[in-house]
């Protein structure tokens, strides 16, 4: 199977820091076979500085936390403690970042008195809700179809109460869930920790991020690291729309409250993040996907955003079926990829921001966990799907950015790119065909100091969805081969039976490739030095390169 | 032809039909597998009024528990709330029933209430009676009508009593008698109604 591998240099000094580096990171040129391809040199490397957070997200979540999902009481919540710490510093620029709802916590509180009352009203009531809002029917638990299932995600209270699960009703699973965190119980008495259970083909990973666990039953080929970061991401979403301060002080003052009262509606933006995770390898890239457009047609679509900023305003994010079109940001305050890729899950997930300005508080946890911002999220286009998301300190400032909306598209109509950006927005994908490598099937390649990847459009044999997801799960497994954390690769070269894949992981990009079965480890290896040209070529084209600042 | 701007907010328990019945007032059209509201939707329309124009700003908010404590930031500064149930749940009368105390406490004195019982197409299942829901939007003087949003019933009518109920004085208390012209606020008057 893999052959070819190369132990990797030990450069991964965990980067704890949330500043990006800004192409000055020339001090790590390694013995990599392209020279001077160091880390903000690369192909896609912004030349005015990163937009996001430079994090190799995915380390960065299985690294520097993973020591607390060993064993997480309350008391030693450092991984998240200390990031909240980082997180305050950052914020404290936001004189006026608008933090908690206030007021939910007093109405939590209130209803914590009247819920002594009338405890057995509580439960059937969120039932309906569930009922109503998931707009599914539940499956029957005790099914042979609910076992099939490719990936189980259960995510449960330290009580052992339902929080959520991918199939089923929470209900009919609450004994399971009970049997769940009775193990997870049983070894911490002992000061253990449980991380998973292989057995017959399944993984079973588990999650602990007090107050809650979550739990994963999958018969994927992913790696327990990989699945374990799903898992997080999972934990991430149930923070952006609670924020971590809140979610904490429901369970202080009480640890058996039913969390799905709050969560009620939102099982559908989980589900879709689940499903996403399946299907788009931004999740596992911890980058985002630039829609391909000419860099001169970006450019006045950036400086249009730009121009229409406000106060309050920190982001101002263009996209379209989850690719990034610009970004304009705040001035030292940077994005994370996850909480981009919350943002983009939320918007797809939910057809409710199709009309109308939506305005909506949103969480960033990694950005600040224990705030709201307020997001204005408008569609400026149906048919194309371009959304426009202005993220805002202010939850009283809709009225203001709902005129920099009006403004933005005024600026896009004068500077006379909105044809142009149509354009774009028409041919979201590019061929493989153009990089004129024959046996080239598919490529993902990032630029690590930009958080950006770009990849073609999955084209024959991979056609059905199965086939499209068979494909996301080789790269998957060359990626956790690469970020084994234990024995980490720089260069993998797999032989499968339908197809031949490269991988290729530097401390400035990394490169996964889909070769047809035919092509040879030597011809691999001349057809990766020829694509990376290509990409250099294009690279303003394929990723935000003058990434704007307001 | 004179301009007014009404601001109107919906209220109601999570999927009672808010979205629906703007979505039918404004574009006319229903989904039946319209998503939750997530935060809320800001949403004009301008119609005409008698001889002027009536423009509705109009902020469809999120039922479910966890923007519960986003209502005020709309209702404060509306002109009229839309309470709407589904008359085939009897939870959701008694909820609007803690909406309207909650306007009575903290919102606008002379906010108008519209109480609409929504889903009227679902006549079979029904569990709140047509008659206990008048009497009691009777007792708080609040506009009462049974809709549906699916089969565009009284949705147009339940905008036109509101029109007619709002106060002149309440949109622009400098003016008053007919045939003035309400430009766009200034922001700082705008921020306060939202």
């Amino acid at each position: 199977m893999a052959a070819d591998v190369h132990k990797k240099k030990s450069w991964e000094v965990s980067n704890g820091l949330l500043a990006p580096a800004d192409g000055q990171h020339v001090a790590e040129r390694s013995e990599s076979p392209t020279p001077g391809l160091a880390q903000g040199t690369e192909p896609g490397a912004g030349q005015e500085g990163a937009m996001f957070v430079h994090t190799r997200s995915y380390e960065d979540l299985t690294s520097s936390e993973d020591g607390g999902a060993a064993s997480q009481s309350p008391e030693e919540g450092q991984g998240d403690q200390d990031d909240q710490i980082k997180m305050e510093q950052i914020s404290k620029d936001f004189s006026e970042l608008s933090t908690q709802l206030t007021g939910v916590v007093l109405d939590f509180e209130e209803e914590m008195r009247q819920s002594k009352d009338d405890k057995l009203d509580l439960s059937p009531q969120t039932s309906r809700h569930d009922s109503v809002l998931s707009g599914k029917e539940e499956e029957d638990v005790t099914m042979d179809a609910w076992r099939m299932h490719q990936k189980h995600v259960f995510v449960l209270s330290e009580a052992g109460k339902p929080v959520y699960s991918r199939y089923g009703s929470e209900e009919a699973l609450s004994s399971t869930m009970g049997v769940m965190m009775a193990l997870v119980s049983f070894l911490e008495a002992e000061k253990n920790a449980i991380r998973s259970i292989h057995a017959d083909g399944y993984k079973v990973v588990f999650v602990r991020r007090s107050p809650l666990v979550l739990v994963a039953v999958a018969r994927t080929r992913q790696s327990e690291q990989d699945i374990a970061h799903e898992l997080l991401y999972i934990y991430y979403q149930i923070l952006s729309l609670l924020t971590w301060t809140q979610l904490n002080h429901i369970f202080q003052q009480k640890q058996n409250y039913d969390l799905r009262r709050l969560l009620a509606g939102s099982e559908r933006i989980t589900d879709n993040l689940l499903d996403l995770m399946a299907r788009d390898p931004s999740f596992l890239m911890g980058a985002a996907r630039c829609l391909p457009m000419a860099a001169g047609v970006r450019d006045a679509v950036s400086t249009s955003l730009q121009q229409a900023r406000a106060k309050s305003l920190v982001f101002s994010i263009l996209l379209s079926r989850n690719q990034l079109v610009s970004l304009v940001r705040k001035k030292d305050q940077f994005l994370h990829p996850i909480d981009l890729h919350l943002l983009f899950n939320l918007i797809s997930s939910s057809s409710s921001f199709r009309e109308g300005e939506a305005w909506t508080p949103i969480c960033l946890p990694k950005f600040n966990s224990c705030g709201f911002f307020h997001a204005h999220i408008s569609y400026l286009e149906q048919d194309t799907d371009l959304c426009l998301l202005l993220v805002s300190t202010d939850r009283e400032d809709f009225f203001t950015v709902s005129d920099c909306k009006r403004r933005f598209q005024e600026r896009l109509k004068k500077r006379g790119v909105y044809h142009a950006l149509r354009e774009a927005l028409l041919t979201p994908f590019y061929s493989v065909s153009q990089v004129g490598i024959s046996d080239l099937r598919h490529f993902i390649y990032k630029s690590k100091s930009s958080g950006l990847f770009t990849s073609p459009e999955i084209e024959a044999p991979y056609v059905s969805e199965e086939e499209k997801e068979r494909l996301l799960g080789l790269y998957q497994y060359l990626h956790s081969r690469a970020h084994n954390s234990s024995r980490p690769l720089k260069n993998i070269y797999f032989t499968g039976q339908n197809e031949n894949l490269l991988a290729w992981v530097t401390s400035a990009f990394e490169l996964y490739v889909c070769f047809s079965p035919l092509t040879t480890k030597a011809a691999a290896v001349g057809a990766v030095n020829k694509l990376m040209k290509w990409i250099r070529r294009e690279e303003d084209h394929l990723f935000i390169l003058m990434p704007q600042t307001y | 032809m004179a301009l007014r701007e009404l601001k109107v907010c919906l209220l109601g328990d999570t999927g009672v039909g808010k979205s629906s019945i703007v979505w039918r007032f404004v574009e006319d059209s229903f989904d039946p597998n319209i998503n939750p509201t997530i935060g809320a939707s800001f949403m004009t329309k301008t119609v005409q009024y008698q001889n002027e124009l009536h423009k509705f700003l109009i902020w469809d908010t999120a039922g479910q528990e966890r923007f519960r404590a986003l209502a005020p930031m709309y209702y404060r500064g509306s002109a009229a709330a839309i309470i709407v149930y589904d008359i085939t749940k009897e939870e959701t009368f008694s909820t609007l029933k803690n909406w309207v105390k909650e306007l009575r406490q903290h919102g606008p004195p002379n906010i108008v209430v519209a109480i609409a019982g929504n889903k009227c197409d679902l006549n079979d299942v029904r569990e709140v009676m047509e008659k206990d829901a008048k009497d009691y939007a009777d007792s708080i003087h609040a506009i009462f009508v049974e809709t549906s949003a699916k089969n565009a019933i009284n949705i147009n009518e339940l905008f036109i009593e509101i029109s007619r109920r709002i106060p002149l004085t309440d949109t622009n208390p400098s003016s008053s008698g007919k045939g003035f012209k309400l430009r766009r606020q200034p922001s700082v008057t705008k921020r306060s109604c939202c």
